[in-house]
């Protein structure tokens, strides 16, 4: 590989070498980004500082990614499935979308007493709920398409511990939410920590506010950071999947759709030049 | 010389009584089948100097006959009412096959038709196309816009999702600011105290049978308009002032085969990037499908900003500039209205902006520029640096047509040609 | 000198006009076709008839000897008769008055094609709509019930067409076929399941 082309290709390499390393890194970097501070793993004796940056946190979902589906709903239908309805999607086309045959759908997902060609209902009467929770919880078929899937994890990772309310927990992306910290046992605790701002003077007045700064572990949950953030992940996977579950075929379709179109294009483009031939 | 036909057999000038045989014979004399394929087809002559610009009329009659097919198919699914509308829509997009594509193909076509629509409009700015002998046919168009309007804001309350209700809201409000008979003229709109299950039904009816049928009226009219004065071109010259002896516009040819073919390949290019947005972007980030709009109808939660969908924020910023309800609707209308004036306000002698000076086209670019300024500040929250631009860009917008009679004018004009430019291609 | 904008050339290339032409045309046919699936394919049923057009199950055990009960499947009415041996009896014998015996012209599973129509004796299971413009047809299953020498069966009251125990068309009648049977299957003595056999659902 002496040659000039050997030269070249020995570029290539390297320079495929270096991006497949780099991308490799910042994946890493990216996953440990999202999923909590390294000293929180390393120690998990100190309180871990972590989600200052948390408005910029993306879901980054593939619903092609059938695996990561597959376990969303599992996390639906265990954690969710309790308050939240899926009112649009049925049993037997989930099974069907996401490979999974009858029988492990009868037993792993179906609650007892559902048939695969109903509605995924919730258990929890509207009229009890809004009396406990103050709202019914509402349905979360469309809520990937209403909110978005940025929307829908951000909600899910910053739940915080608040004394002050009756379900004893707060949330940044929605204040005030009237959903209870649903999953911290698997999360585990973790509270808000402020900081003054001083924001513009009013009238000569400077007005000090307590911004939101970061937040602090206080109890651990089942599942470590990175753990609960594949957790989250795959749940908004599945709410995104089940927002539009033609959205897979639509796509594919849409390959074939626009390179017959191409084609055609080019065709129709080549008689209007032949037939304007005649124009002087 | 001869004429061929572009297969090579003899033409057939139009006005030679050719012997016509067997089916086609009896077809002819029982309707003018012949005589309208010659007369408004093979021996209708449009100009040969055609540019891009020109794409985009058979590209809006394409889109309307879409949305035509692709209506009447969703109608076979869909179930008007407050309680069932919402659930219908889903209905088609995931339990009828295919039901999500023929959606998509009629909600993106929506916003299709609007850009198809407003590059049309545009041509007659940039080549005088609204003067005369054109007035009464870009009148036409204005009403054809007008429908469409119309047809596009029913339309929209149809899935009934949150921004349907509260979009409906506020349009329906702004008729209350007439004065006098505001109040009672909202309530008659809406058939019920607020928007309800009334107002539904009825823009149903509207949208799917009535303001169809007043578009292809207004669509047919608009032609014959166009087939009377002949096409206006991009030099701006009437090309019936130059004939042959054969009574034919020399700088014409048939409109078929040459500009049925050529069109072909616009509605190609069209699909391609239709196709796109389907397949792949359908919602276009909220600009086509917005995100309120997959909850259901809540009267008692707003959205937090409330938009209409893109192709109305123009009027809908100019609306929001003026600090006064009812003064803001006024300006709204008139804004949508002033298009109506355009023949008469041009005061220029030449046609095209090819051969207007610099203020005609500074003016043109500023409308333009203003256009879609105030249409990305109408999906903007109406407060802060965005209201002052919206102000200062309303007025750009007035403008132009207020001192219209003035700068087009006094403006620089170039020697007009005899005959049209053209470069082969 | 030509006098118009358009100059035939006599140098065109008419065979690469044409071929373009058809070429062309013949790929928008095409997509035009394809295009149409998706209109075509929705006036399929859709997910909720399908899901509504799943089979139905009946326990068995709540039918007595000697009745009918109806179900629904797939929108049709479906007669299940719980047949007792005197009945069963009264099926043959009158091979000679029916229009299709051996079922030859009639719908019905393969395993429904013989005397009985039924997979076993004691149960039959019928679509209950008259064969002849879809009518509902009345029980009569008494011997002698309608006239003398009527071994039982059903008949209908719009045109007059009368089916034998076993849902066969007796001569006369303006019903051409023996009343249709639809796929059923019994996954356990009690149960009846219709719309689901051996070749899964229908």
């Amino acid at each position: 590989m002496r040659t000039d082309r050997g030269r070249g290709r020995r570029g290539w390499l390297a320079a495929a070498l270096l991006s497949v390393a780099v991308a490799a890194t910042h994946g890493a970097w990216a996953a440990e980004e999202a999923g909590g501070s390294p000293e929180a793993a390393a120690n998990p004796e100190v309180p871990a500082r972590f989600g200052a940056d948390w408005q910029s946190w993306h879901a980054a979902n593939d619903v092609s990614d059938i695996p990561s589906v597959q376990r969303g709903a599992r996390n639906f239908v265990s954690y969710c499935l309790g308050c939240h309805s899926l009112k649009y999607e049925r049993w037997s086309r989930l099974g069907e979308d996401l490979g999974v045959p009858p029988r492990l759908l009868q037993q792993d997902l179906l609650p007892p007493g559902d048939k695969p060609a109903q509605y995924i209902l919730t258990s929890m009467p509207a009229a009890d709920a809004e009396a406990w929770f103050g709202k019914t919880p509402p349905d979360l078929t469309l809520m990937a398409r209403a909110r978005g899937q940025d929307y829908l994890y951000q909600f899910l990772k910053t739940f915080y511990v608040d004394p002050a309310r009756q379900t004893g927990a707060n949330n940044l992306r929605l204040p005030t939410t009237a959903m209870p910290h649903v999953l911290s046992e698997l999360e585990g605790l973790k509270r808000a920590v402020y900081k003054e701002a001083n924001s513009g003077a009013e009238g000569g007045q400077a007005i000090h506010q307590q911004v939101f700064d970061h937040f602090e572990q206080i109890a651990p949950g089942r599942l470590s950071a990175a753990e609960y953030d594949g957790f989250v992940r795959d749940t908004v996977n599945f709410l995104d999947y089940v927002s539009e579950p033609t959205q897979t075929a639509r796509r594919a379709l849409g390959v074939w759709v626009v390179l017959f179109l191409l084609v055609f294009t080019w065709l129709a483009w080549l008689v209007k030049r032949e037939y304007w031939k005649d124009v002087h | 010389m001869s004429v061929k036909t572009a297969t090579g057999a003899p033409a057939r000038l139009p006005g030679s009584a050719a012997p016509q045989k067997g089916l086609w014979a009896w077809l002819n004399k029982r309707l003018p089948v012949d005589e309208f394929i010659t007369s408004q087809l093979t021996g209708y002559y449009a100009p040969k100097n055609f540019n891009i610009w020109y794409f985009f009329g058979s590209l809006a009659l394409f889109v309307l006959v879409m949305q035509l097919v692709t209506g009447i198919f969703l109608t076979m699914f869909y179930q008007p009412g407050e309680l069932t509308s919402f659930d219908s829509v889903e209905y088609i997009m995931r339990e009828v096959d295919f039901g999500w594509l023929i959606r998509y193909l009629h909600s993106t076509g929506a916003s299709a038709f609007f850009i198809v629509v407003y590059l049309h409009m545009f041509r007659a700015f940039l080549y005088g196309s609204y003067r005369a002998p054109r007035e009464l046919l870009w009148l036409i168009g204005m009403l054809v816009y007008l429908a469409l309007m119309a047809e596009a804001f029913m339309g929209y309350v149809l899935p009934w999702g949150n921004m349907s209700f509260w979009g409906a809201q506020v349009i329906v409000n702004l008729f209350g600011t007439i004065p006098g008979i505001g109040t009672p003229l909202v309530e008659w709109i809406r058939g019920d105290y607020g928007i309800a299950d009334a107002t539904l039904d009825r823009f149903f009816a509207l949208h799917v049978v009535a303001l169809p049928l007043a578009l292809l009226l207004l669509v047919m009219l608009h032609l014959v308009a166009l087939h009377q004065s002949g096409s206006n071109n991009p030099d701006g010259i009437e090309i019936k002032e130059k004939v042959g002896p054969d009574g034919k516009p020399l700088d014409g040819i048939p409109f078929h085969p040459y500009y049925t073919v050529k069109d072909v390949v616009g509605v190609g290019v069209f699909l391609v990037l239709f196709a796109l947005v389907v397949f792949f972007k359908p919602t276009l980030g909220g600009l086509f499908l917005e995100a309120p709009n997959f909850e259901p109808a809540n009267p008692m939660s707003t959205p937090e900003h409330i938009a209409p969908v893109w192709y109305f924020t123009p009027y809908y910023a100019i609306l929001r500039a003026v600090p006064d309800q009812r003064m803001g609707a006024l300006l709204m209308l008139l804004a949508v209205v002033s298009f109506l004036f355009l023949p008469w306000l041009d005061r220029s002698p030449v046609k095209s902006m090819r051969y207007r000076g610099w203020i005609s086209r500074t003016a043109l670019a500023l409308f333009a520029v203003s256009f879609v300024a105030l249409g990305y500040l109408g999906l903007q929250p109406a407060e802060g640096l965005y209201v002052v631009l919206a102000r200062i860009f309303a007025a750009i917008y007035f403008a132009f047509f207020l001192l219209m009679p003035f700068y087009s004018r006094v403006d620089a004009v170039k020697p007009v040609p005899d005959r049209v430019t053209y470069r082969a291609h | 000198m030509a006098y118009h904008a358009v100059v035939a050339d006599d140098e065109v290339d008419l065979s690469r006009r044409k071929f373009l032409t058809r070429a062309t045309i013949a790929t928008g046919a095409v997509g035009a076709a394809f295009a149409a699936v998706p209109f075509i394919e929705s006036w399929n049923p859709s997910e909720r008839a399908r899901a509504q057009g799943a089979p139905t199950e009946l326990d068995l055990s709540k039918l007595e000897p000697g009745q009918m009960t109806t179900t629904i499947w797939r929108k049709s009415p479906i007669y299940v008769v719980r047949r007792t041996p005197d009945m069963v009896a009264r099926i043959a014998g009158h091979d000679e008055l029916l229009k299709d015996p051996k079922s030859y012209k009639s719908d019905q599973p393969p395993y429904a094609r013989n005397p009985l129509r039924s997979r076993s004796a004691e149960f039959l299971v019928l679509i209950g709509t008259c064969t002849h413009l879809g009518c509902l047809p009345k029980q009569r299953f008494g011997a002698g019930e309608l006239y003398a020498g009527w071994p039982g069966g059903f008949f209908c009251p719009c045109h007059g067409s009368r089916f034998d125990l076993a849902g066969r068309v007796f001569d006369g009648s303006p019903a051409s076929a023996n009343l249709k049977v639809p796929p059923y299957s019994y996954p356990n003595a009690r149960t009846l399941v219709i719309g689901a056999d051996e070749k899964g659902v229908a």
